[in-house]
């Protein structure tokens, strides 16, 4: 394919060049290239292969982790597995794993919501406040979170918060992050024009903002939804603390309380393991246009 | 008296506008606003309020019986935390922890995403993807995973490494920091990686271009352009490891469900939860509270030095 030669009209032979590939004066040898190959191949297979034996770990009891090679399948035993985990968590896990779903969910989304309209606010309007608010949540983002979360379980604890579906969600919809993002995406990409344009044709500061500055900001909007979404699956401290009764568990906090267990029956936590990532992966994959360009535009202004 | 009388309906006119922005812009920025304050500042102020108070027995005899009430201790629960050795030594076990780790992390991170954005690399895109999955995985969970990697018989490595001082290799005193390290880097190499890629993709081209025009290697554009240009996300990254390595937490926590010697309060933050929760003399509100502030006043005095370090260094 590189060694492809073409013909122009007038007869004269040329190499043309491939797409994404740098000019063939410029191009680096053969060697570097098959060298780095196979560094980036080492690096992969660290990242990788502790979520392979995760998976290959799931599907054994307790004798064949121990016995059998541990990066290959032995007998399956997810049934089992699966069974042990049901009556270790009372079966409850399903329920754990919804608990999370749904957290993640409602936080994302209202979080989104008021993350974009205050990043908005900061980037197209004027008002007093506007250069202390933007300082204020940028402080917030360097904040250490989880020093905090003593202190906000006193306090919700004093408004008798704890313990409910609030403690958890109302702490995880506050981003900084996100309000640092939609506010750098809004400055480069909702033309002043255009709202100007929509003032005079009299659309209501409401509509503006629900039917065209959502729109615009949608790409920012799936980063930070996601960000929220995944920051709030994978708080463990918070739960900790908040969260007592059994049913209200996410599901990092209930495998917790499994591993904590004196010896568990390790294949079904691995198991447990295993069925609490898998959404999180999938919605990294599906979505994974939308975070990458969205991450670009954060990272490029910090 | 005519310019006033002119400047008066402009003045008004522009006013009216202000006024209208002043509304929407503070309507929008209102309800984060209001949650940023109930969640970022109300815990730091009722932190502050509790640190200065203790829960004390009046009256009752010398069994107890009387009623717990709180009473103000000025700055006492500081003095106690501060001179708790045990305070401390979580603190040095963080600082050793992030000195080692943040520069490796950064190190690679940084390496992986100079390569990725190198001509060495065909399809960077899945590469990246790849890389990142570990950020996927709940910290915990990574934790619960890596852990079991640690321990012999379960994981299909770590026999191979005996035992060191009776303890199990990877969970030993001299070691189980590097192994908590070890999960730390896993997780968050791929965040950092693409915040590198970010930042490498904004330099604008024309830049490499007059450089190979002026004869520089692709190692010289590597090492003259785009690592100078990445080192405000540079600064950034390592800036919020270290505030996120005083925090260190999930890792320790799990692993001392297998290592039970690290007792409760390896770290810092271990020390406030289980302050908070009455698993350490003293507890209660006013100690955690004072702990919390203490260990967020570390944080800060680390990150204001790293700071300086980096302006100096310029």
């Amino acid at each position: 394919m590189a060694t492809q030669i073409k013909t122009t009209p007038d007869g004269l032979v040329y190499r043309p060049s491939i797409e994404d590939q740098p000019p063939r004066s410029i191009a680096p040898s053969k060697l570097a290239q098959t060298v780095t190959l196979v560094v980036l191949g080492f690096v992969l297979l660290y990242f990788l292969l502790p979520i392979v034996w995760l998976v290959i770990a799931s599907s054994k009891n307790n004798t064949d982790l121990v016995s059998s090679f541990g990066f290959w399948f032995a007998d399956n035993n997810w049934a089992f597995n699966w069974n042990s985990l049901m009556s270790w968590t009372k079966g409850l896990f399903p329920r754990w794993v919804l608990n999370s779903v749904f957290y993640s969910t409602v936080a994302a989304t209202l979080g989104t919501l008021i993350s974009v309209a205050c990043g908005y606010a900061m980037a197209k309007f004027v008002f007093p406040g506007r250069r202390a608010l933007l300082v204020t949540i940028m402080a917030g983002l360097l904040m250490p979170i989880a020093i905090l979360t003593v202190p906000l379980y006193l306090l919700f604890s004093q408004m008798q918060l704890t313990n409910t579906i609030w403690s958890i969600i109302i702490p995880s919809m506050v981003s900084p992050f996100g309000v640092f993002l939609a506010n750098v995406y809004a400055d480069s990409s909702v033309p002043t024009e255009l709202l100007e344009a929509a003032r005079i044709d009299g659309a209501g500061e409401a509509r503006i903002f629900f039917t065209m500055v959502l729109r615009l900001l949608a790409p920012a909007m799936v980063t930070i939804f996601l960000f929220i979404f995944v920051a709030t699956w994978n708080n463990f401290l918070l739960p900790l603390m908040m969260i007592s009764s059994d049913t209200l568990k996410p599901v990092t906090l209930g495998l917790y309380g499994m591993m904590s267990y004196f010896a568990p029956d390790k294949g079904a936590v691995m198991l447990g393991a295993l069925l609490g990532v898998v959404p999180l992966i999938l919605l990294f994959l599906i979505l994974q246009r939308f975070w990458q360009s969205g991450l670009a535009a954060g990272a490029v202004k910090g | 008296m005519s310019t006033q009388a002119e400047a008066a309906p402009v003045r008004r006119r522009w006013s009216r506008q202000a006024r209208h922005q002043m509304i929407y812009g503070w309507a929008f920025a209102l309800p984060f606003f209001l949650l940023f304050l109930l969640v970022f500042a109300a815990p730091i102020i009722s932190s502050i309020r509790s640190s200065l108070f203790k829960m004390q027995s009046t009256g009752g005899g010398l069994f107890g019986g009387g009623e717990r009430v709180e009473v103000f201790a000025g700055l006492e629960n500081f003095i106690v935390a501060a001179t708790n050795t045990s305070f401390w030594g979580g603190i040095g076990r963080v600082m050793l922890f992030g000195v080692f780790q943040i520069p490796v992390m950064i190190g690679i991170a940084l390496g992986l995403a100079l390569l990725l954005d190198s001509f060495l690399v065909r399809r960077p895109g899945t590469w990246r993807l790849l890389y990142f999955l570990p950020y996927a995985i709940p910290g915990l969970i990574a934790a619960i995973v890596w852990g079991y990697l640690y321990v012999p018989q379960i994981s299909p490595f770590a026999d191979a490494f005996g035992t060191s001082g009776g303890q199990p290799f990877f969970l030993a005193p001299g070691i189980i920091l590097a192994s908590m390290a070890n999960m730390t880097t896993w997780t968050f190499t791929g965040y950092n990686m693409l915040i590198f890629l970010a930042a490498l993709q904004a330099i604008p081209g024309d830049l490499y271009e007059a450089a190979r025009i002026d004869g520089a290697s692709g190692l010289q554009i590597t090492a003259k352009i785009k690592i100078p240009l990445v080192r405000g996300a540079a600064l950034l990254a390592v800036l919020l490891s270290i505030i996120g390595t005083i925090q260190l937490f999930n890792e320790p926590t799990v692993m001392q469900t297998l290592a039970s010697w690290m007792g409760n309060d390896y770290t810092p933050m271990m020390m406030a939860y289980n302050t908070m929760m009455g698993q350490m003399t003293p507890s209660g509100a006013g100690p955690a509270s004072a702990v919390s502030i203490l260990m967020a006043m570390v944080a800060g005095v680390l990150a204001v030095i790293y700071a300086l370090a980096q302006r100096k260094a310029d």
